[in-house]
């Protein structure tokens, strides 16, 4: 919810990954593979007693043997010492291609990507064209007048590559060139070379390394290739010669295909499990500290005894019995918007919710207020059936506008969500189908549960985009989502959220990302909805202005708990707890920006939470 | 929406020239004089002068350039140096079989690699880490090596298909068909995976946007947010994805018409390579441009039609 406050460090490559890479099983075996294919090219002539142009003719497509392992090819050439001194040729041929790439698209990257404007565009453009060419036409073109000289080939492959490179450096670049520390080591009188060096570098050696592993893999294999297709030296042993060798005796010699094209397959492989594993002990350098939680989707309804133990999957796959003997009673639900029993979210072994109850009447707004990480939209998100995947939520009892939803399915859930719950999210332009028109948004809705026509549909979606204050509705219908303004597109939520008009609003902080006028008229049409159709409404907010203008009752949220709950005139006034107080004082300070009063707070609550960790899952999450 | 594809489309076209009019003079100006090496080394000068008087040579560059290029523009591509023959009309008759290759298995490979790749991204679990060994696999594995082990296996060994020549598809649809099989098969198992990974990646991305999280609280159908909403959204990134295999596709073509020794481009690329056919080559890398330049322009109109970001600008 806020903007990490520490500014993001640059990332170098540090030891740690490359213990993690070893660490990593799959990083491990193709590490291993790759050494041991090293291994045979450099020590060749100790592994083999024969010389790789050693032929006999009385061994031509002679069958394996003490004298010929791997048996001999066509021209009478032991199959193994082809293999060892081939290996030689690939790795030769791929690090030519790939340092070439890396020469001349990283620098080309770093420029680009540091200085912008024109030499950006005319390097991009350049790039994109080389991207579009067929390598393999080219390289033959370039064969036709050079020859099969495997080196001059390598070479223009490696600038065929250079892109590849040249596109991460210079999209790593961009990014570190808009953190503020590179502004302030030039202001430190940095020259652009050691800003490069010291700060550009360090992010994009990762990146680097997993590109060099597959652009080195699609080197070797298109040197296999075009030596298989008979442009290479035929006395000189490689992989690609072998199988052109092998393809010519396909009927005499099948089997000859089998070695020269598993050494290229697993070489080939063993980079491209390489790259996949760098990418991962990179990434997962930085979410060390998230780990995937077992997959729940929908809350569990657990009984008080196992919502308290810390592993609340003990019913899931007793959903029915479970809501029986641990659901609300009827007595309970009867008549309230929405009932919240005893529920606890955790995300792996974090809890950040800690058992919250409350309940929500007919026609009454509630505000859930708290700081940023108190647990506040978990809550919210956990009465829709909403959280995350990676999210566990226990809960003894919900209830939705009179309706037992405890231990709710995924499915069940759909049947109550639209009608009688609906949701405004925070930040309005993330929350519209980039792709479909407002008009498709709000109509594919009201057509499925209301049962309407097309037409009947557009024309209630017309009135509403009119009634939550749109001036054009009908021209508004035809637009998408990125043609409106954050307060249109707000609006258009609103209007989505009531179409089919739901018994409970839970609207989580829907002004936060608005400007402080729209705020206002945003707040403004929420209430002249809620009295019009007498809904009620669960407000997320950490402004206590929302609070005095909109909520009959508030819950006050910290640490994934609630500390306070009354009517708001009773909060405002004469608030008990003295995190409420806190949090009051740095609301009514005159205009603080969102930052101060989050710093003011953490300050307030420093004194009694520790819990650090519950503002970053509520961070990732909410 | 129009002046998107007409921007491309003038895009397009000076890419198509750039790349013909390079090739055009990296391949006049570096290397051995090839009058000389196609006569071989007993040749004389004066044969040589002859030679190269036979195939224009003797004229300064730029005015063999404008006469090459007003050729092209009127769909002239030359005369080959190794046959006499049109190379317009010897592309004319090798481009369907080298098409026949790349659209097949471009077309097989996002049917395939969209499908998995959405499957294993909603389904998670057991099937989207079978999938990530299946990509690293199939990206892995050599396309001509995989044609190489299937003509073995299924033309030479079990003879269920031909192994080599081609049959048009206009003389024999079937025929067609047991013959571009095959080499569409080993060209299809690293594209599909490639764009497979892509599409996973892609999708699971949407997933965790917030307006599928706001589509699902208003009740719609399951399927409805999953196939509608998110397939829409997470298909830009595979269809980028599709535009630059294409161009790889192009070159793998080459590799296994090779082995299945189908007179398309590719086998007419390499023994023009061989024979330093200057005017053929220059023939395919146009060929070849101009292909890779429709399929994006076809891409980018898909792409403007799933994006309307980029129709109403």
């Amino acid at each position: 919810m806020t903007t990490p406050a520490a500014t993001p460090a640059p990332a170098p490559v540090r030891r740690g990954t490359a213990r993690r890479l070893l660490a990593n099983p799959v990083g491990a075996a193709s590490s291993i593979v790759l050494v041991v294919i090293v291994f045979c090219a450099v020590a060749a002539p100790l592994l083999t007693s024969y010389a790789p142009s050693d032929s006999a003719l009385k061994d031509v497509l002679a069958e394996a043997s003490a004298a010929h392992p791997l048996g001999a090819d066509g021209s009478g050439r032991d199959i193994w010492t082809q293999l060892l001194y081939g290996a030689r040729q690939s790795l030769i041929a791929g690090t030519i291609a790939t340092a070439v790439a890396i020469i001349i698209g990283v620098p080309a990257g770093l420029i680009s990507g540091y200085r912008g404007r024109r030499l950006d565009t005319a390097l991009s453009w350049v790039s994109d064209l080389v991207m579009s060419l067929p390598a393999i036409i080219v390289l033959l073109a370039v064969i036709s007048r050079t020859g099969p000289v495997m080196p001059v080939v390598m070479v223009a492959f490696g600038l065929l590559t250079a892109p590849f490179f040249y596109r991460i450096t210079r999209s790593s670049t961009l990014a570190v060139r808009n953190e503020l520390f590179v502004d302030a080591a030039q202001v430190a009188g940095l020259t652009p070379l050691r800003i490069l060096a010291r700060h550009v570098l360090p992010t994009v050696r990762g990146p680097i390394l997993i590109q060099g592993a597959l652009v080195l893999g699609m080197a070797i294999v298109a040197q296999a290739g075009l030596e298989f297709l008979g442009l290479g030296d035929p006395s000189t042993p490689s992989w690609g010669t072998m199988l052109n060798d092998a393809l010519r005796n396909i009927y005499v010699a099948p089997q000859l295909i089998v070695f020269p094209g598993l050494a290229l397959g697993i070489t080939s492989c063993a980079l491209a499990l390489l790259g996949a594993a760098l990418n991962d002990s990179l990434s997962r350098r930085d979410t060390a500290a998230v780990r995937p939680a077992p997959r729940a989707k929908a809350p569990r309804a657990a009984s008080a005894t196992t919502a308290a133990s810390s592993d609340g999957v003990a019913s899931s796959d007793g959903v029915a019995s479970a809501a029986a003997t641990t659901g609300l009673s009827p007595a309970s639900t009867a008549g309230a918007a929405l009932v919240v029993d005893g529920l606890r979210v955790s995300y792996g072994a974090t809890e950040v919710v800690h058992g919250v109850s409350f309940t929500v009447q007919p026609g009454e707004v509630v505000g859930l207020v708290g700081e940023s990480g108190s647990g506040k939209t978990q809550v919210a998100l956990a009465s829709l059936g909403l959280l995350p995947d990676t999210a566990r939520p226990v809960l003894r009892g919900l209830g939705i506008d009179g309706v037992d939803a405890t231990g709710f399915t995924d499915r069940d859930f759909r049947r109550v969500r639209g009608t009688r719950i609906a949701y405004v999210p925070q930040e309005p332009l993330s929350n519209l189908d980039p792709a479909f028109t407002v008009g498709y948004q709000l109509i594919e809705p009201m057509r499925h549960h209301l049962k309407i026509s097309k037409a009947e549909a557009h024309n209630k979606a017309v009135a509403l985009l009119a009634r939550v204050g749109i001036t054009e509705p009908e021209a508004t219908m035809a637009r998408y989502p990125h043609q409106l303004s954050g307060g249109m597109a707000q609006r258009v939520l609103i209007a989505a959220a009531v179409s089919c008009d739901p018994a409970l609003l839970i609207a989580d902080e829907p002004t936060t990302a608005l400007d402080v006028t729209v705020q206002a008229e945003v707040l403004d049409l929420l209430r002249d909805l809620q009295r019009e159709s007498r809904m009620a409404i669960l407000i997320v907010t950490h402004n206590f202005g929302v609070v005095a203008d909109l909520c009959d009752r508030v819950l006050v949220m910290r640490s994934g708990e609630v500390v306070e709950q009354g009517t708001a005139a009773t909060i405002l006034t004469a608030p008990q707890h003295e995190y409420t107080r806190a949090l009051l004082g740095a609301s009514l300070d005159s205009a603080p920006s969102r930052r101060d009063r989050d710093r003011a707070l953490t300050a307030a609550s420093a004194v009694s939470s520790t819990d650090s960790s519950l503002t970053a899952s509520e961070t990732t999450h909410a | 929406m129009v002046r998107f594809l007409l921007t491309r489309f003038g895009g397009a076209v000076v890419l198509a020239f750039i790349v013909s009019t390079g090739t055009f003079f990296l391949l006049s100006t570096a290397g051995a004089d090839p009058a000389a090496a196609l006569l071989g080394i007993d040749a004389t000068s004066a044969q040589i002068a002859v030679k190269r008087a036979e195939l224009g040579l003797d004229a300064p560059l730029p005015s063999r350039y404008l006469n090459w290029l007003g050729g092209a523009l009127t769909g002239n591509l030359g005369t080959s140096w190794s046959t006499n023959q049109q190379v317009s009309s010897l592309i004319a008759t090798r481009l369907p079989v080298t098409l026949s290759l790349a659209v097949g298995a471009i077309l097989l490979s996002s049917v395939l690699g969209i499908t998995l790749g959405y499957i294993s991204a909603i389904k998670r679990g057991w099937l989207d880490r079978t999938l990530q060994f299946v990509v690293v696999i199939g990206y892995g594995l050599p396309g001509f090596w995989v044609a190489l082990v299937l003509s073995t296996v299924f033309a030479v060994q079990l003879g269920w298909f031909p192994a080599t020549g081609y049959t048009p598809f206009t003389q024999s649809p079937t025929g067609w068909a047991g013959t571009v099989i095959l080499p569409i098969v080993a060209l299809t198992l690293g594209v599909a995976a490639s764009i497979a990974q892509q599409t996973r990646d892609s999708v699971l991305d949407v997933l965790r946007q917030g307006y599928v999280r706001t589509l699902r609280s208003r009740g719609l159908p399951h399927w409805r947010v999953l196939v509608l909403h998110v397939l829409r959204n997470a298909a830009a990134a595979p269809l980028g994805v599709i535009s630059l295999q294409f161009i790889g596709l192009l070159g793998g073509a080459i590799m296994v018409e090779n082995v299945f020794a189908l007179p398309g481009l590719g086998t007419f690329a390499v023994s023009s390579s061989i024979s330093s056919d200057v005017p053929a080559i220059l023939g395919i890398v146009v060929v070849g441009a101009v292909t890779v330049v429709i399929v994006n322009l076809i891409l980018d109109s898909v792409m403007a039609w799933l994006n309307p970001k980029v129709r109403t600008r």
